[in-house]
């Protein structure tokens, strides 16, 4: 039978409360924040992880990397670099697959919502977080350690272009690589050994100088070298440029590799992403 | 062009690798009807309705839903539609009020959302955490989500799995409420009394196929159905028959005992009956 019933074109809504598209993010930003914040696991891990992890730095390493510069003031760098990969790349990865298999995402995709909303909110989330954390941080190292905070204006704008582009960077790695979870539970043993092999090549827990030259190589294909060194030139006196791979701290360099692991996460990120598990279908 | 249904189905199919869900459905839902769509668990009447909810892709047929494709849903047709899934979508971490109130952000035209908390039964518990909710709650808040941006048409999936009677019943009124505002409402369920209660129209699908489609009272023709009358003969034995006429046969009876017939029942078949023998025939 062939049938040439069909069913009425839709009605065109003309009235509209709906709060406008940056209002939107913002809510769906602050709910983020709202459901981190009361996710008690969260707060502790993701910002006490590196207030924790400079302690044990502090207490391990006394003295002076050379140069009159301490431990600390080189060991920050790679904690504050670690910090805002944990919360972007490691929360999200872990997050997630959560909420995915709880059926939240589902939920918002049965909703008018455009579905950048609810990618802008984690992003809210995540860089809110991030800058608390890091301020948090800061504020141990100086009040505990002695740290010397960037003394120029300039140290400050790369130290802040560096910590949003490897955020920015983090944050899409860390969405990307969620659809790679199966299950709510595997989400962390997806991100956890990534994230944790990363910070050792890295030079998060070392001088990264010291680490073996095929290692640094493969650190370099990563963002979070070249976070940690963006921060480097930040918090080290200039001098200490000569003593990286590259002879200076690159900072044209950090910008490329990192803008182009945005670029990476984005690509990855509209290809994979999946609103719904797969035996969901 | 027919502006009276709010759902129009050809010829759907969906497989998932060799397994076929849904093998070729026709199906008219009227605006402003509650139609149930009956069948056992595994019989596709959930990957039909999340192919009409936008959810899934189906393989073939043609599928309007509120005049659009649902393959490809944009955010004013979104609007129009309220979905209730299968338990799903837990914000542990947000109170219901707040998790009511973020969700009519995202309509044009939104309920009040104290007003939909009330209505749902959830007024006592609007400033509780999400994961301290009963699953009969939990279910009400589902609901809530549903219905917050005011839709046209309403997809409600098992709805009532884990209620208590009373629970149910409350529902049950909620839904006879939406339905009389006009809203159409597709709901999904095993519970028959449910069906009967609430549908306009009851579709059984049984084996990916929609085995027959009609007013509850009308399904599997119960109502031109023979009769059984059963009664006791006098050495006790049960004896029944089966009849067009059980006025005419129970009077004829009467006669023949003089007066009361002893252990006297006439029954017709239960829609329970009718299900039970169509999903069977569809095994």
């Amino acid at each position: 039978m062939t049938t040439t019933t069909k069913p009425a074109a839709p009605v065109t809504a003309t009235r509209s409360r709906r709060p406008g598209a940056g209002a939107l993010a913002l809510r769906q930003g602050r709910l983020e924040i709202t459901q981190f914040l009361r996710s008690r696991e969260s707060v502790v891990f993701t910002m006490g992880f590196p207030i924790i992890m400079i302690l044990i730095f502090a207490s391990i390493f006394h003295g002076e990397i050379g140069g009159g510069v301490k431990f600390t003031q080189y060991f920050i760098t790679g904690m504050i670099a670690t910090g805002l990969m944990t919360v972007s790349f490691q929360n999200l990865g872990i997050w997630i697959p959560v909420e995915r298999d709880r059926g939240v995402l589902k939920r918002y995709r049965g909703t008018p919502m455009p579905k950048w909303v609810w990618f802008a909110g984690k992003v809210i989330m995540v860089v809110v977080i991030g800058i608390a954390e890091t301020a948090l941080l800061l504020a141990f190292a100086v009040a505990l350690f002695d740290l010397d905070l960037p003394g120029t204006a300039g140290k400050w704008l790369t130290f802040g272009w560096v910590a949003v582009l490897g955020v920015i960077a983090c944050t899409l790695c860390g969405i990307a690589i969620s659809s790679l979870a199966s299950t709510a539970r595997s989400g962390s043993a997806v991100v956890t050994p990534v994230s944790l092999i990363l910070q050792f090549i890295s030079g998060v827990f070392f001088v990264f100088t010291d680490l073996p030259t095929w290692m640094q190589q493969v650190a370099a294909l990563f963002p979070l070298k070249w976070m940690c060194q963006g921060l480097r030139a930040v918090f080290l006196p200039e001098s200490f440029g000569a003593q990286e791979p590259g002879g200076s701290f690159e900072l044209g360099r950090v910008a490329l590799v990192l803008g182009l692991w945005c670029v990476i996460g984005v690509v990855v990120c509209l290809t994979t992403f999946r609103w719904t598990t797969k035996r969901d279908g | 062009m027919d502006d009276e249904l709010a759902i129009s189905v050809r010829g759907l199919r969906k497989a998932y690798g060799d397994n076929v869900a849904v093998a070729g459905v026709d199906l008219d839902v009227r605006r402003g009807e509650v139609f149930a769509l009956l069948g056992p668990n595994g019989a596709g009447k959930t990957t039909t309705v999340e192919i009409l909810e936008g959810y899934r892709h189906r393989d073939a047929g043609e599928v309007f839903v509120l005049g659009a494709d649902p393959a490809h849903p944009d955010a004013d047709w979104r609007s129009r539609v309220g979905i209730v899934l299968q338990g799903t979508g837990e914000f542990d971490e947000l109170t219901v009020a707040e998790v009511i109130r973020h969700f009519s952000g995202f309509y044009p035209d939104a309920d009040d959302p104290d007003k939909v908390i009330e209505r749902v039964g959830l007024a006592a518990k609007a400033k509780a955490r999400t994961h301290t909710l009963s699953g009969g709650q939990k279910r009400r808040l589902d609901v809530a989500l549903g219905i917050i941006g005011r839709p046209e048409l309403l997809f409600l999936d098992e709805p009532t799995t884990g209620f208590d009677p009373e629970a149910r019943r409350e529902f049950w009124e909620l839904i006879r409420d939406l339905a009389a505002a006009g809203t159409t409402i597709v709901l999904t369920t095993h519970y028959l009394d449910e069906a009967e209660a609430l549908a306009d129209r009851v579709g059984v699908i049984a084996g990916g196929r929609l085995v027959e489609v009609a007013a509850p009272n009308r399904l599997g023709n119960r109502q031109e159905a023979l009769a059984t009358v059963s009664w006791r003969t006098p050495e006790g034995t049960l004896e029944s028959a089966q009849s067009a006429t059980p006025t005419a046969f129970v009077a004829d009876l009467a006669a023949r005992y003089g007066g009361e017939v002893p252990g006297l029942t006439v029954t017709r078949p239960t829609l329970e009956d009718v299900y039970l023998t169509m999903i069977g025939h569809a095994r």
